[in-house]
């Protein structure tokens, strides 16, 4: 093995004067005080190597002894990842909890995945079988999931499989199966292996185009701003828009089989009501805690800074592990700014030639190489599994001409952008209705999507317009779409993430309510004057509001919304043709 | 070990760079000058180039002036014997009181394991509406007052210490004025609340690295009282000083600047110290209350910008009183889901409404005839002003719910409000 000794300290980088063979991104362990603390090689120039440490740094001298793995980072990929809480470099949280007490203690790094237990794996290959990586040995209960175990994604070549263990309870450091290459070379096989983390993963047949609509529950997301299993999408917005509630209410919500939360450099408080929440909360659909299909990767702003730069790549890496037994994932990540200013440190400490705001030249290249470990992929068994990735960008001055959010707008599917002005007002979530898109097919039909936006389009001119002009100097006409494309935003597109009902809206609920919304809009009355018309709407929205916090199963939901369609049906309406042919579209 | 060096080969701005061997990173040098005895700090090794952040500042060193180096970090005693004290931004008493040096801590230690946090779940009492209705404050919060000068920010801090029930505080001040130190003083003092008191006083007169020092004094102090089971109440004011400070530094440095000539780290920076509001699984609780004057009022400086997306909300003090917008309490739905039924509604309307008001207020500036609508909305704000806004209320919360309906009723009618019917059922003043 290498060693080197340190001879410069500054910060998290650490220099290392070394004469033997290093690699580049291998991790090196610097001896100092009886610990050994992980760092990883960032730049290597001669003899010199300079490494980012993952710890605090304090009380590291020159000449301490650094020791080189010639192992990349790399996360460890094995049944038991699921429910977990882990730091950036996939230590568990509650075990380090364990031994260290309230606070994290710099050099304790813990296994990822727990020894000591057993797991039933039923075989699925045979001796003589002929395996790619990635490919199925067997599989093992993991909570309510057949958890693959797979030959190692490093396995690359075609293996044959020698022997493998009969159907039985094994832990992860048993041996259940050896396998030889065409040239003979013998390898074991555990149920559990290591990947570099910074690498995708690879094994499929190839990558598809993602069109099925990943449901989030979240009325504004389906039916305007839809994300598709496999896609990607971004969420900026200036502190305190609600970045995070959004992201907590997708978790709890979103259909997908498996979520990867990746709390990157925020808040801590706002990961542990996740994970105090999370196990109490039964899964409708599974029947479990939602912790149980859930991993949390921890990496908060008060814990090094490097180990945040590594947290989002172990994220995606057990995210796409799982796809690649043909699940959904969805991984979420807040903040990817915060990742962003963590290569930002790094790359001031190393002396590069600074881009824009001082983020490195090399920040859009990396923020696209991450957002492209999305994606739906066919396996080599004919199944599909997808890693969707929706990350939270944090502008400087809530600005989005900055450098992460228009690199991140380059690459992603669809733009959530949260606005200071819809925040302020309580207007949640504050996604900006006009200035957001996506590129994905959505639950609804395009038509009639189209329909309701125009009237967000127009009354948002006549709001401007009645500005300048005032109330008085707008026609009744205009009043009306403005008073239309108000109802819209206030009952359709708001929703109250605290209510138990509003909170998640199925999507037949959604196209049951839009249709009764379309309706309205669509409808011609003859008000008698805007007071006659504000009231007309008022009383309309006050019923929709109680509508949306019912439950869809009731009486009351049935009366209310047939009141909704009477109150419609006593002024008379005639409807427009554009919108009558967007509520067929939708039937 | 303690060797003293006696040649300093360089001296920019504040820091100095002696040669040296075996020197830890961030370990604690005295550096004897004519002027007396400074701390400082390693904060960079280079080959056998240890460069020191001098506590007293780089002026009137020379480079024959000796370094000794004491083998530790930055430390502080910790001790019942601080209660009732005032220290510099050092750590020396600013009292006239005798040194403390039994127990000492080091500063700045690791973060909490994020497992070892619990949901906040404890409402703070300010007898403010604006506070404890709009943007309710919780126990372990960490939250910022965005002001500019003028403003009586240290009042409201003031104010809200001496209502809130803690076991102690903790005060750290950077930059500050004498005034304001002897303000908070005597203003603790008359409120009997000075003995259960520490203060971390910096004030505009003093060497600018010691102003780097407060935070991280003042909050691992607090943090072992808070493992011994104390809440603890932190201020810091002004915490702009301190990322000035932190610029300052930087710059002599040569270090890239990333915005506006602020580090690329200052995000980080501040979330070190932020971060250590925290409610202990089964010991005490560290909250947070912080200044940050906004230079030229603008919120997207970077300072009160990443201190915005640390901080679990801010406060907004802006001609007096706090401002509806703006104004955030992220824990606040920890808890006024157990107040009482209205409140989340209560609360969501009226600022709705307010919203409302304040476009009415533009129209009429531009000289529009006011509707009906208008009007009912120009008598609301008007209430709005005077009943919830103006610092001088100083009600329970209850009583500040009770208030928002009979506003409510006096300008509305229950339809406009958009609340739902069945708390309208039950609150609406009058009945309906
Ligand atoms: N959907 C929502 N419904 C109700 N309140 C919300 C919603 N989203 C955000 N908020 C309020 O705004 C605050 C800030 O939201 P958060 O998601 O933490 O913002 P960000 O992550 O963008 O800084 C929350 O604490 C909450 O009070
Ligand atoms: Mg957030």
């Amino acid at each position: 093995m290498t060693e080197g000794f340190v001879t410069a300290v500054n910060g998290n980088m650490v220099s290392v004067n070394t004469d033997g063979i290093v690699t580049m991104n291998e991790v090196a362990y610097i001896e100092t005080g009886g610990k050994s603390l992980k760092s990883e090689v960032i730049r290597i120039r001669g003899t010199s190597v300079q490494v980012q440490v993952y710890e605090i740094t304090k009380g590291i001298r020159v000449g301490d002894k650094v020791r080189f793995t010639n192992e990349l980072l790399s996360v460890e990929l094995g049944p038991g990842l699921l429910g977990q809480i882990y730091d950036g470099l996939q230590n568990p949280l509650p075990e380090i909890a364990e031994r260290a007490g309230y606070f994290l203690e710099p050099g304790l790094y813990l296994k990822a995945l727990p020894r000591d237990r057993t797991w039933h794996f039923t075989p699925q290959a045979k001796e003589g079988d002929v395996l790619r990586r990635g490919m199925a040995l067997g599989w093992v209960p993991e909570l309510h999931f057949k958890h693959i175990i797979m030959l190692p994604f490093d396995f690359y070549g075609e293996w044959t499989v020698s022997t493998i263990l009969p159907e039985g309870d094994y832990t992860l450091d048993d041996v259940i199966a050896e396998v030889v290459d065409a040239r003979g070379n013998a390898r074991q096989v555990r149920m559990s292996f290591s990947w570099p983390v910074k690498r995708a993963v690879d094994c499929y047949v190839e990558r598809l185009k993602p069109t099925e609509p990943l449901v989030t529950k979240t009325r504004i997301i389906d039916t305007f701003f839809p994300v598709a299993k496999g896609g990607t999408y971004c969420i900026p917005g200036p502190f305190g828009a609600g970045k995070t509630v959004l992201q907590q209410v997708t978790s709890r919500h979103a259909e997908v089989d498996i979520v990867i939360i990746a709390a990157c450099g925020e808040r801590a408080g706002e990961v542990v009501e996740t994970l105090k929440e999370f196990p109490q909360i039964i899964d409708p659909k599974t029947g479990r805690s939602l912790m149980e299909r859930t991993v949390i990767i921890c990496n908060t702003s008060s814990m090094p800074v490097a180990a945040r730069e590594a947290s989002v790549y172990t994220a995606v890496t057990i995210a796409e592990y799982y796809r690649q037994m043909g699940l959904d994932v969805l991984l979420l990540a807040d903040s990817t700014s915060r990742w962003a200013q963590a290569m930002r440190e790094m790359s001031g400490r190393l002396e590069e030639i600074p881009g824009e705001e001082a983020f490195p030249a090399y920040l859009e290249s990396v923020i696209a190489a991450f957002y492209e470990r999305a994606g739906i992929v066919r396996l080599y068994n004919g199944k599909t599994g997808s890693v969707t990735i929706g990350g939270t960008v944090s502008p400087a001055g809530g600005n989005f001409e900055e450098p992460v959010t228009q690199a991140t707008l380059k690459v992603v599917g669809a733009f959530h952008g949260l606005s200071r002005e819809r925040s302020d007002a309580r207007k949640y979530p504050a996604i900006h209705p006009l200035d957001s898109w996506s590129k994905y097919e959505g639950i609804m039909p395009k038509q009639a999507v189209q329909y309701a936006h125009s009237f967000l389009e127009r009354g948002s001119e006549v709001g401007a317009m009645m500005k300048v002009v005032g109330e008085e100097g707008t026609s009744l006409e205009d009043y009306v779409v403005y008073l239309k494309s108000e109802f819209l935003d206030a009952v359709y597109l708001q929703q109250n993430s605290f209510d138990p009902v509003d909170a998640a809206v199925s999507p037949s609920r959604q196209k049951h309510v839009f249709k009764l919304v379309l309706n309205i809009l669509a409808s011609h009355i003859a008000f008698q004057d805007k007071e006659d018309a504000r009231n007309f709407f008022y009383e309309l929205r006050q019923t929709m509001l109680d509508l949306n916090g019912t439950p869809e199963d009731s009486d009351m939901f049935d009366s209310l919304y047939t009141k909704v369609e009477q109150a419609l049906a006593d002024r008379k309406p005639e409807f427009e043709n554009r919108g009558l042919k967007a509520i067929k579209a939708l039937e | 070990m303690n060797k003293i060096y006696s040649r300093i080969e360089s001296i920019v701005g504040n820091v100095i760079a002696v040669k040296a061997q075996n020197v830890a990173y961030g370990e604690l040098a005295q550096v004897k000058t004519r002027y007396g005895m400074s701390l400082a700090e390693t904060i960079r090794l280079d080959g056998e180039m240890v460069y020191l952040q001098v506590f007293a500042g780089g002026r009137g060193v020379s480079t024959g002036d000796e370094v000794r180096f004491l083998g530790h970090p930055m430390q502080v005693s910790f001790s019942d014997s601080l209660m009732g004290r005032i220290f510099d931004g050092a750590g020396e008493p600013r009292d006239g009181g005798p040194v403390l040096t039994d127990n000492l801590i080091t500063i700045a230690g690791p973060s909490v394991n994020p497992y070892k946090r619990i949901i906040p779940r404890e409402m703070i009492r300010t007898g403010i509406p604006m506070i404890d209705v709009f943007n309710t404050l919780v126990k372990s919060q960490k939250l910022p007052i965005f002001s500019v000068s003028g403003e009586p920010y240290n009042q409201l801090l003031a104010r809200i210490a001496m209502q809130a029930e803690v076991d102690l505080i903790v005060l750290g001040g950077m930059g500050l004025k004498y005034d304001d130190y002897l303000f908070f003083r005597d203003t603790l003092e008359q409120g009997g609340a000075l003995s259960k008191t520490i203060m971390f006083v910096h004030t505009a007169a003093d060497p600018i690295v010691e102003c780097l020092m407060v935070p991280d004094i003042s909050l691992a102090v607090a943090e072992r009282f808070a493992l011994k089971g104390k809440n603890v109440l932190v201020l810091l004011t002004d915490m702009t000083n301190f990322a000035d400070a932190l610029k300052e530094i930087a710059i002599t440095q040569e270090q890239v600047p990333s915005n506006r000539g602020y580090p690329g780290d200052l995000y980080s920076q501040l979330a070190a110290r932020y971060e250590k509001a925290v409610d202990f699984s089964d010991a005490g609780s560290i909250t947070i209350l912080a200044v940050t004057t906004m230079p030229g009022d603008d919120v997207t400086h970077p300072i009160p910008d990443n201190t915005g997306y640390i901080t679990e909300g801010q406060f907004y003090l802006r001609g007096g009183h706090i401002e509806p917008f703006g104004s955030l309490s992220r824990l606040k739905q920890m808890v006024n889901g157990k107040t009482r039924e209205d409140h989340r509604s209560i609360m969501d309307a009226m600022i709705k409404l307010f919203a409302a008001y304040r476009d009415t207020l533009e129209k009429k500036s531009m000289g529009f005839q006011m509707s009906a609508w208008d009007r009912k909305l120009l008598k609301y704000g008007e209430l709005f002003e005077q009943r919830m806004m103006d610092l001088s209320v100083n009600i329970p919360l209850e009583k500040a719910l009770d208030q928002c309906w009979a506003i409510l009723a006096e300008c509305f009618e229950p339809r406009e409000t958009g609340l739902r019917s069945d708390l309208i059922q039950k609150f609406w003043v009058g009945g309906k």
